[in-house]
């Protein structure tokens, strides 16, 4: 069970207002879809949502409780909320088991043989069995962000967060992607991703939210947002991506 | 059989080999049969090149030698570990711990400041000069440490620029995994920033291993010293040729292999 709300947020970069007053809510097994224009917040919203940046003002709510309180121990939170980004972000120098392995270990303070079989278990699931040992370097793009979703899935996370995780894929990889996420989702997993895919979000998300210029301007369900945007920005978007 | 293409890409590349021989071969004549015409040359031959002190003094020196690459194997590892600590004080971010901060700073700018054997005298002369007993005397321990104190200061720079040259999405993946700044920096960053500076502290170390010669100012008799005791012996500057033949045989072959870790490193990034 897990649940996610941002209440209010607000962000900024120096003077630069990146976040205005963001409601949103992630129910339990919900895939909520963030759209918008490049420099629009998403990332930045996502960043937030593990603490990756500071927020400047509101509440985020991890089944109910607050974790963007100061004194919280940040550490804790992140192992929770898993983000798999954009440029994949593997460690160069390990190859796929020990990326995937490492902060399960140190963090959890388990074996590599104790933890060798559910991690076998999870490259299985996601038809990289035959990939373990390799370096990020002999592996595609895709395969490469496979690794890094498998990586963050290792730490067991309640709420997984992805930051248009295709864009940076050559357009026959980025299928294989999407069918992990289609995965997770029949799996049950709460998560929220930023994403210019507009036809996988309209085949999956349960709520579409059309971010402009740090704020949600319209959300729903993907239908309506994709057939019938009330908002003229939200339509001109989408007339421009569709 | 070879294409046109390639016949001809072999004939340029022949003809290119054959001209740089050619050109080679005339130069050393050149630098062969003109030097000898200086005026000066007969002198300078016998007070230099003079081939049976040459022979005489090269296994002693060589010998002394062993003393300079003991100084550096003992310094080596030393430099190593205080570099990276030095390194880690300039990178660490919380505010409580800003005075490591400054002292890193400080240690690197006032260290590379002063030219090493001044540091060698300053260290080497002054310590032993407090009356410590023996072996606290010992001018091994204080020009030891006088070589650790300035290269460290260097390595601690090489490093941190290491460190510098890890991406910073590198960093926000392990963090986001929810490991500590400490887990991060130990398996995520200096794996990479160590491996990318390897050259770069080869060529320190290469230059580490000529400097251990300063220390025959403060008393051991290494292989700089000892040249210059057959120099007075024989009235015959040909033991520092032997000296500068021996830190050559040492010396480039490392330098070699350094250029080349380089450009294989730049390769395998382009
Ligand atoms: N670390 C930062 N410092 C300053 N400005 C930033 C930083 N990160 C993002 N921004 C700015 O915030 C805005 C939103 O960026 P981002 O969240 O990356 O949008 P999106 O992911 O929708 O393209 C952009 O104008 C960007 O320049
Ligand atoms: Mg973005």
């Amino acid at each position: 069970m897990s649940k996610l709300e941002l209440i209010n947020i607000h962000k900024s970069f120096g003077e630069r207002k990146v976040c205005s007053g963001i409601n949103l809510t992630v129910n339990d097994g919900e895939m909520v879809c963030l759209i918008g224009a490049s420099g629009s917040g998403k990332s930045t919203l996502l960043r937030c949502m593990n603490l990756l940046e500071e927020i400047d003002e509101g509440e985020i709510l991890l089944n109910g409780e607050d974790i963007s309180l100061p004194g919280l121990d940040p550490q804790q939170i992140r192992q929770q909320i898993g983000i798999v980004f954009q440029s994949y972000n593997l460690f160069p120098h390990m190859n796929a088991l020990e990326n995937v392995m490492l902060a399960p270990r140190r963090t959890h303070k388990r074996s590599k043989d104790e933890l060798r079989p559910e991690i076998e278990e999870l490259f299985k699931r996601f038809g990289l069995a035959d990939r373990m040992l390799n370096y990020p370097d002999q592996l595609s793009g895709g395969q490469q962000q496979r690794v890094a979703v498998i990586r963050a899935l290792a730490m067991k996370p309640k709420i997984m967060l992805f930051d248009e995780i295709t864009s940076a894929l050559d357009p026959e990889l980025v299928a294989e992607v999407l069918d992990v996420l289609r995965q997770l989702h029949r799996e049950g997993m709460t998560m929220v991703l930023a994403t210019h895919e507009m036809s996988f979000a309209k085949e999956l998300a349960d709520k579409v939210c059309f971010l402009d210029a740090g704020e949600i301007l319209e959300e729903g369900p993907p239908e309506a947002i994709f057939s019938n945007p009330k908002q003229t920005r939200t339509q001109a978007f989408l007339k421009s991506v569709l | 059989m070879l294409t046109i293409r390639q016949a001809h890409a072999k004939r340029v590349k022949q003809r290119s080999i054959t001209i740089a021989v050619i050109s080679t071969i005339a130069a050393i004549a050149l630098v062969y049969f003109l030097v000898p015409l200086a005026p000066g040359w007969p002198a300078v031959k016998k007070s230099f090149f003079n081939a049976e002190i040459f022979i005489k003094t090269f296994p002693t020196l060589l010998d002394a030698f062993m003393l300079d690459v003991m100084i550096f194997l003992w310094c080596a590892p030393l430099i190593a570990i205080l570099g990276l600590i030095i390194a880690l004080c300039r990178d660490v971010r919380s505010p409580a711990l800003y005075p490591l901060r400054l002292f890193g700073a400080i240690y690197t700018d006032v260290l590379r400041g002063i030219p090493v054997v001044l540091i060698v005298y300053l260290i080497g002369f002054g310590v032993p000069g407090l009356g410590l007993s023996r072996p606290w005397n010992s001018p091994y321990i204080w020009g030891s440490l006088a070589l650790i104190l300035t290269y460290s200061a260097y390595v601690a720079e090489i490093f941190r620029s290491g460190i510098e040259s890890v991406h910073s999405s590198q960093r926000a993946a392990a963090e986001s995994l929810g490991l500590s700044p400490s887990d991060t920096m130990r398996f995520v960053v200096l794996p990479q920033a160590i491996r990318r500076v390897v050259p770069a502290n080869m060529n320190m170390f290469i230059a580490l291993q000529k400097d251990v010669a300063l220390l025959s100012f403060i008393g051991p008799v290494e292989v700089l010293r000892q040249a210059g005791v057959y120099k007075s012996l024989y009235a015959n500057f040909t033991p520092y040729v032997a000296a500068a033949v021996i830190f050559l045989i040492i010396t480039i072959p490392a330098t070699r292999f350094a250029d080349h870790l380089m450009s294989k490193q730049q390769r395998e990034r382009s």
